[in-house]
């Protein structure tokens, strides 16, 4: 891998090290500034938001009980997407396996996907890979736990497919026009994860360690990992 | 992009494909009711085989509770986005990709130039 060209996603402005960001339940501060939509909620939207008011005055269940409810959906599925990437960055075998078979190198690593079929692609210094569900929310959940808020926004998946390279820089990503941008509609069966190229400075590193600068949002494409100076 | 050719998916291709990786192929231009995997923003677009991912029971039976059979070959289809955006502001070789199943392909050739 020529290491030379790494730089391109320097930042000139606003750097932000995200090394100990691995606190995936809550809105990444990086999301587009529109990143709740703006119009007004659907009917389906305005139904369950009823339903869930109306239950809750009738003693039927609590707010805290809905909350309890999505805490245990975090730890169905929590984020094991890392683990699999600090893997790969140190295992070129087990790397090239996972871009062949993402399920089956997944289950070496006792990582079971059950129904998802994982399509790894891999950053490189010519292009970057950035993963939407125009159709719904579409995500990696086994791997990745919840998706975040931003990702099921009308405004992520409906810009992302048309002005990628915007979408990005409102996370801090920027991309010289000679890097390839590869955006990837994960619009029917197969489920998908971006393998960022590891940055400079991370020679030596355990996987434990590697997996610290993987964060979620780096495995969806829309952020870089980076090391703290 | 070139090395890509030896990290194929293993997923069992359909035994009975109609496509192949590398055919240019064109989305359907259609809008027939009911639910549909099929973005509406790629219809009637023209893009190239990225890979075949098996066969899968057909989502436009199964939303209705049917059982999804006889199922369907599933694509990834590479556009240029260029082509799929008529007023697109990044460079020519910026690319999208995604999933299309096989009765919303058709050859390229018989559709002659890209849509729009």
């Amino acid at each position: 891998m020529n290491k030379t060209t790494h730089d391109y996603y320097a930042r000139s402005h606003h750097d932000h090290d995200h090394a100990h960001d691995h606190d995936h339940g809550i809105d990444d501060e990086h999301a587009p500034v529109n990143e709740h939509d703006n119009g007004p909620p659907g009917d389906y939207e305005i139904m369950s938001r009823a339903m869930q008011e109306l239950l809750e005055q009738k003693g039927v269940i609590t707010a805290a009980q809905v909350a309890r409810r999505m805490e245990l959906f975090d730890e169905e599925f929590p984020f094991r997407g890392a683990q699999v990437v600090a893997r790969a960055w140190v295992d070129p075998a087990f790397k090239q396996r996972l871009l062949a078979d993402g399920r089956a190198a997944c289950a070496e690593m006792g990582t079971m996907l059950e129904a998802e079929r994982l399509i790894a692609v891999e950053n490189t210094p010519d292009v970057h890979n950035v993963i939407v569900c125009t159709l719904c929310s579409c995500y990696p959940r086994a791997l990745l736990g919840m998706p975040p808020t931003w990702y099921k926004s009308r405004n992520y998946r409906s810009r992302v497919v048309f002005e990628p390279r915007a979408v990005l820089k409102e996370f801090g990503t920027e991309l010289p026009d000679s890097v390839t941008v590869r955006v990837h509609d994960s619009n029917a069966d197969m489920r998908y994860l971006v393998v960022p190229m590891r940055p400079k400075g991370t020679q030596g590193w355990s996987e434990e360690q590697l997996a610290q600068i993987l964060s979620r949002d780096t495995l969806v494409g829309v952020t870089v990992p980076r090391v703290s100076a | 992009m070139s090395s890509e050719a030896s990290l194929r998916s293993t997923y069992t291709a359909a035994p009975v494909h109609r496509f192949n990786v590398g055919d240019k192929v064109a989305v359907k231009h259609a809008n027939p009711p009911g639910h549909r995997r099929t973005p509406y923003y790629i219809r009637g677009r023209q893009g190239v085989i990225e890979r075949i991912c098996g066969a899968y029971p057909n989502p436009e039976e199964l939303a209705y509770g049917f059982d999804g059979k006889p199922e369907k070959v599933l694509y990834r289809v590479r556009f240029l986005q260029t082509q799929v955006w008529p007023g697109y502001a990044g460079p020519a070789n910026d690319i999208i990709e995604m999933e299309i199943f096989e009765h919303w392909l058709e050859p390229a050739s018989q559709r002659g130039a890209p849509a729009r």
